[in-house]
Parts: structure tokens; C-alpha cells; sequence
């Protein structure tokens, strides 16, 4: 099956929660949780407004993860942040926190392979998986480094750019995560069988049946955050990822029609 | 005693700087580093650089001996004019440097971030001058207290777009040109205006303003006791530094104390480095508050945190009410109407001269690092 994997930025309203269970309702196989960063300079315009509502409402990283302890998710959740809330309290801390919430995994976009040594190491001493992000333009043997260190997924980013809406998905989606499938091929290791997962720019059904069949699933989030900005209830949100979730299955149907391709999570929260 | 960075190559000071950029501009830091590293050590390149620093910017600056207020004050006072280079800032030797260095990497555009306007004038300066396209992310706020800055560069022929995201300010004008940066790395060359970013930013905008260093020491007539400038990321305090890292005298960066990054911040990462940062418990950056646009921005080039943590320069703040004194002061002393970033640096020299800081006597060299035409409608809301 392909993977869905919404994301939501944590605290953006109220009960923002209810959002995250819409998700898991509507067939996430994961969720990305955007833990808002006043200066998020790899996000477009929607994700920027996001953060700043949420942290406009008070929301600190204490009183996210306090709200989502006590929340009944059974799917995997990965924390979307960058390097200073990681580097604020120590690397450390920081995953130890996550762990205690029940998070899995954590996404740090601005902490390319070169920086990320001591994040991977307190990542992996508290069992949470630090995935690393490949560009269209990261070189081979970069490209297969970061294959070999990533841990949970592969993110491949879809084109050169920020997160946010488009009209259409970069071509270089495809070519990315077929780059990314050759290294993993090379290997016999666990990081041949991560998944590998489309994001960036990724907007609608039609756009991610069709990187779902770039990669192994896909994650969306600007798409879904506009709505929520613009007012979407849970069960609007609940609709539009149901919606999703059909599409990238009609693609994965259509696929094994071809070649039986598996790529699942292993393992479920709590 | 620790000098200045000599070898860049892991784009560290101590345990400062570093590349904390997105994997999709990991390449294109690393081709500038290289490009940079091969134009620095060819003497075509400095040749070029040298000739338009001296026949269009109008390099070398003066050392001007401050007679006035030296009397007044027991000091003596050495002010490095670069207020009168091209453009009206120290920003152009850095701007002129990066716009040769784009050209030689066949760069069609750039890209530039500003907060009062001066590195944008400079960036739109140069880019006339090379044939590049340029396009200025500029704060909202920081458009409407600095008008004639945006007039000059929209007549030099930039795009200036406004940034209307967080405090409107230099750092959020700073994550649009990152973000357009990501959106366009092939064609366009981020020119950042001061010694923060990642790597190789910090070292290159570094050497690329040593000139300024490099000429006061050879001006001076002898190694001051105290070489002061004002800090905002720390661009000409850093060229400034260079000059006299290998000499006894004090080094001292003079921050505002609504953005005293070394004063009140802690380490953290933010615009690709890790530096000193204001910020909160978690992590989020803080809103800078200074009457100086330009020196309204939370963070500091990471070599600053690095000379401040070992102890080769001291950082001290002024608050924005010695700051307007000091361009009155200045003004009515010797005739030299400065801008407000650099009247930071002169406000401390008022403040301190004849007390322990700065004794009597004490030989002070202070680089001016811009003319403050822009701010004389902020100067008149202060009345």
C-alpha cells in the first residue's frame, strides 16, 4: 500500500486535536506534527501563517506535548521542527521529551547530513527516528550517504523550493525518489526497505496518487493547512483526507497490477 | 592570543558557525565556497576587485582624526570614514566583492536581504553596475521608516519586495531571500549583506571587509588601544577586527541594546548558523527593538560569538536615546552627520571616555560605518 502522512502544525487553533484524530479517521498511516518555529524558513507562506497563528495563541513545546499525551493516537507520529527548538533545551532533552509524548520519529529540515551527527545520536538513544531529507540536486554519493543514515523514512523533496500549494508536481519528484530507490537497491541493510515518502508542493488527489507512485506514500501538508486556516471543521478535514487517502490507493491498486510493492510501517504507538 | 579564522574549511569558530541550511542548498554552499576560495587566491580577481573599490567606491576611505571631540572628551579619537564611500556604507565593499564573485559563477540575478536599506542600496549598486538583476526582500516596517533607501533602489533599477511575515523586520526579510534563494539556486546568488548565514558567508563577507581594517592599520600612525565599532550582525566590525586580531588593542563591538544579541542571547541556530540569539525558552527567536533598522535583527555573524566567548573582543550595548545624542554630538563636534548604526559606536565612546572602559588618554580608533542621510526623518520624530 502506499503511506498517507498528513501534517498539522501543532496548537494552530483550539482544538487542534481534533484535527490530528480527523487524520487518523480518515486513514493516515502517519501523522507529521509541525511543532511551530517563529522563523521557518523552509516553509511557504501557509505553513509561516500557521506557525504564527499557533504561537500568536501561546503555544509553547511543553503545552503541545503535554496536549497530545494524553490523546488516544494510535498512529505513528513524527515531529516536523527546526534545529534551535532541537538545539534550545540540548538534543538530548529535546528527543527525550518527544519520546515521553509518544512520539516516533522527527524531521529537522534545516539540519543537513554534515550537522545532524549529535541529533541522530540522542534520536536513536531515546528510539526516535531523526529522518533525513533528500533535494533534486543532492549528489549521488550524498544522496547515498543520507540513504544510509536515515532512519523511520526517506524524505524525498519533491522540487526546489518551499513547502506550499502548486499547480502541478515537479517532475522532479519522480526522478528523485527513482534515485533514491536505486541507492536503497544497492543495499542489503535495513535502509533498503524504508519507505520513501513524497512531500513539498504536494496539492490534491490527483497530485498524490501520482507521487505516491513516484515513491512509497506521500505527505501533504500545506493543502491541508490552508483549509484548516480557512476555517475547515475536523469532519471538512476528515472529507478532504479521505479523499486522499482513496487516490493514493486507486494508484497503488493500478500499480500492482505491474509489481507487487509493500511498503508498510512497522510497529504501532503505545 | 586568538586571531581571526585562517582556515575555513569546516566554516567553524570554535563552536559557532557551521551550515544549517535545508539539504536542497547544501551544493550550492558548497560551490560558493569553492568559487570564493578560487577567486580569493587569484590575483585577477583582487585586481579587478582592487580597481573598482578604488576608481567607483572611492577606497581607501580617510582616517579622520576627530579634534573636537578628542578636546572635549580626553580621548583621542580616530574615525575610519566609511560614511564616505560609494553608496554611503561600508556595505559596498562586501556588495562589490559578492557581484564580481556572482558574475564569475555565471549568476544572472541576486537575491539580497536589508534592513535599513543600506545593503540594498549597495546590492542594487552593484548589480547596475554588473549587469545582474536584483531583487531586495525588505520588512514592511523597515520600508516605511526608511523610504529614501527604497526610492534609491527601486531608481537604481531592484525589485524591492516587501516582507510582511513576523516582526517585518531584517530577519524575516532574511528568510524570504533564503526561501528564494532555495527557489532559484541555479540562476541566483544569495548576496547577504553581513557576516552571519552559513558557511562560507561568514569567513567570505569577512574578507571581503577587512579592507577596512586593512587600511586603518595602515593609516594610523600606531597600534590604537581601542578599536571600536558598532554591531548589528557585525559586518564592518568584523573587516574592522581583521586589521588589528594580531595586535595588543582591545576589540569592541558596540551592540543596540534592544538587539544585543551577545548581551542578553544564548547559542542557538537561526539563518544557517549557529551564533548568539535572542530567544525565548523553546527556542523561538525574538523580535529585536532598536531606533536602527539596521541593527534590528536578534542574532550576530557567529566569528563575533566566537571572539566574545574566548575573550579577544568585549560587546557592550547602548540604548537608542545615547544613540541620537551621539549623531547630535557628532554632528555639532566635527561636522558629520552619521548614521544611526554607526552612532552606537560613538554613543559608547561618549558614554565611557574618562571612565574605567576607557581611560583618559586612551587612543581610540572607530570605524564610522555609514552616513545617515536615511535617518533624518527618524531624527525628527525625536525631536
Amino acid at each position: 500500500m502506499k503511506l498517507l502522512v498528513p501534517y498539522l502544525t501543532a496548537g494552530v487553533t483550539e482544538n487542534w486535536i481534533d484535527y490530528l484524530l480527523a487524520m487518523q479517521a480518515a486513514g493516515a498511516d502517519a501523522v507529521e506534527i509541525g511543532l511551530p518555529f517563529s522563523d521557518p524558513m523552509l516553509d511557504g507562506v501557509t505553513i509561516q501563517q500557521a506557525s504564527d497563528q499557533a504561537l500568536a495563541r501561546g503555544v509553547t513545546i511543553d503545552s503541545i506535548l503535554a496536549e497530545i499525551k494524553g490523546v488516544p493516537v494510535r498512529v505513528p507520529l513524527i515531529a516536523f521542527t527546526y534545529a534551535n527548538l532541537v538545539f534550545r533545551p540540548g538534543a538530548d532533552e529535546f528527543c527525550r521529551r518527544l519520546a515521553e509524548a509518544g512520539f516516533r520519529g522527527l524531521i529537522v529540515p534545516d539540519l543537513p547530513l554534515d550537522e545532524a551527527a549529535s541529533v541522530e545520536a540522542a534520536a536513536a538513544s531515546h528510539g526516535i527516528e531523526l529522518t533525513l531529507l533528500v533535494a533534486p540536486v543532492t549528489p549521488d554519493d550524498r544522496l547515498a550517504e543520507i540513504v544510509a543514515r536515515s532512519r523511520g523514512y526517506i524524505y524525498a523533496v519533491s522540487r526546489m523550493g518551499t513547502t506550499g500549494e502548486r499547480d502541478a508536481l515537479a517532475s522532479s519528484a519522480a526522478t528523485l525518489a527513482a534515485r533514491i530507490k536505486a541507492a536503497q537497491a544497492a543495499r542489503i541493510d535495513a535502509a533498503s526497505a524504508l519507505p520513501v515518502l513524497v512531500g513539498f508542493g504536494v496539492s490534491g488527489p490527483a497530485q498524490a496518487a501520482e507521487a505516491g507512485r513516484a515513491g512509497d506514500g506521500v505527505v501533504i501538508g500545506s493543502a491541508l493547512m490552508r483549509r484548516v486556516l480557512d476555517g475547515a471543521t475536523p469532519a471538512d478535514l476528515e472529507a478532504e483526507v479521505r479523499a486522499l487517502r482513496a487516490a493514493l490507493d486507486r494508484a497503488d491498486q493500478e500499480a500492482t497490477a505491474d509489481h507487487a510493492s509493500h511498503a508498510e510501517i512497522s510497529g504501532h504507538r503505545g | 592570543m586568538p586571531t581571526l579564522m585562517t582556515t575555513p574549511a569546516a566554516g567553524r569558530f570554535g563552536g559557532f558557525g557551521g551550515r544549517f541550511v535545508p539539504e536542497s542548498l547544501v551544493p550550492a554552499c558548497d560551490a560558493l565556497a569553492a568559487a570564493f576560495s578560487g577567486a580569493w587566491a587569484d590575483p585577477a580577481f583582487r585586481a579587478e576587485l582592487g580597481d573598482l573599490l578604488a576608481v567607483y567606491a572611492g577606497r581607501p576611505t580617510p582616517l579622520t582624526p576627530a579634534r573636537n571631540l578628542s578636546a572635549a572628551l580626553g580621548v583621542e579619537l580616530l574615525l575610519k570614514r566609511e560614511d564616505l564611500a560609494h553608496t554611503g556604507s561600508h556595505k559596498i565593499n562586501n556588495v562589490l566583492g559578492q557581484a564580481l564573485l556572482a558574475r564569475r559563477m555565471g549568476k544572472r540575478r541576486i537575491l539580497a536581504e536589508t534592513g535599513a536599506g543600506q545593503h540594498g542600496v549597495a546590492a542594487a549598486t552593484a548589480a547596475a553596475l554588473l549587469g545582474l538583476e536584483a531583487t531586495v526582500f525588505m520588512g514592511e516596517r523597515d520600508i516605511e521608516r526608511q523610504q529614501l533607501n527604497v526610492l534609491r533602489m527601486t531608481t537604481l533599477g531592484a525589485t524591492v519586495v516587501p516582507v510582511t511575515t513576523g516582526s517585518r523586520t531584517l530577519k524575516d526579510a532574511t528568510n524570504e531571500a533564503m526561501r528564494a534563494w532555495v527557489a532559484d539556486v541555479d540562476d541566483a546568488h544569495f548576496l547577504l549583506g553581513s557576516v552571519g548565514g552559513p558557511h562560507p558567508y561568514p569567513w567570505m563577507v569577512r574578507e571581503l571587509q577587512r579592507v577596512i581594517g586593512d587600511e586603518a592599520r595602515s593609516q594610523s600612525p600606531y597600534v590604537p588601544d581601542v578599536v571600536v565599532a558598532c554591531v548589528g550582525g557585525g559586518s564592518n566590525a568584523a573587516g574592522t577586527f581583521a586589521g588589528f586580531a594580531d595586535t595588543p588593542a582591545r576589540l569592541v563591538g558596540v551592540e543596540a541594546a534592544g538587539g544585543a544579541a551577545m548581551s542578553s542571547g544564548r547559542p542557538g541556530v537561526v539563518h544557517g548558523a549557529r551564533s548568539m540569539v535572542l530567544q525565548d525558552a523553546d527556542g523561538q527567536v525574538a523580535e529585536a527593538a532598536s531606533i536602527a533598522a539596521g541593527l534590528d535583527y536578534p542574532g550576530i555573524g557567529p566569528e563575533h560569538a566566537f571572539l566574545g566567548s574566548v575573550g579577544r573582543a568585549e560587546y557592550h550595548c547602548v540604548k537608542d536615546d545615547e544613540v541620537v545624542a551621539a549623531v547630535r554630538r557628532l554632528a555639532r563636534a566635527e561636522g558629520i552627520i552619521c548614521a544611526l548604526e554607526s552612532a552606537h559606536a560613538v554613543a559608547w565612546v561618549l558614554r565611557e571616555a574618562g571612565g574605567p572602559l576607557l581611560p583618559t588618554g586612551s587612543r581610540v580608533l572607530l570605524t564610522l560605518s555609514g552616513r545617515g542621510d536615511k535617518d533624518m526623518a527618524t531624527l525628527g520624530e525625536v525631536a
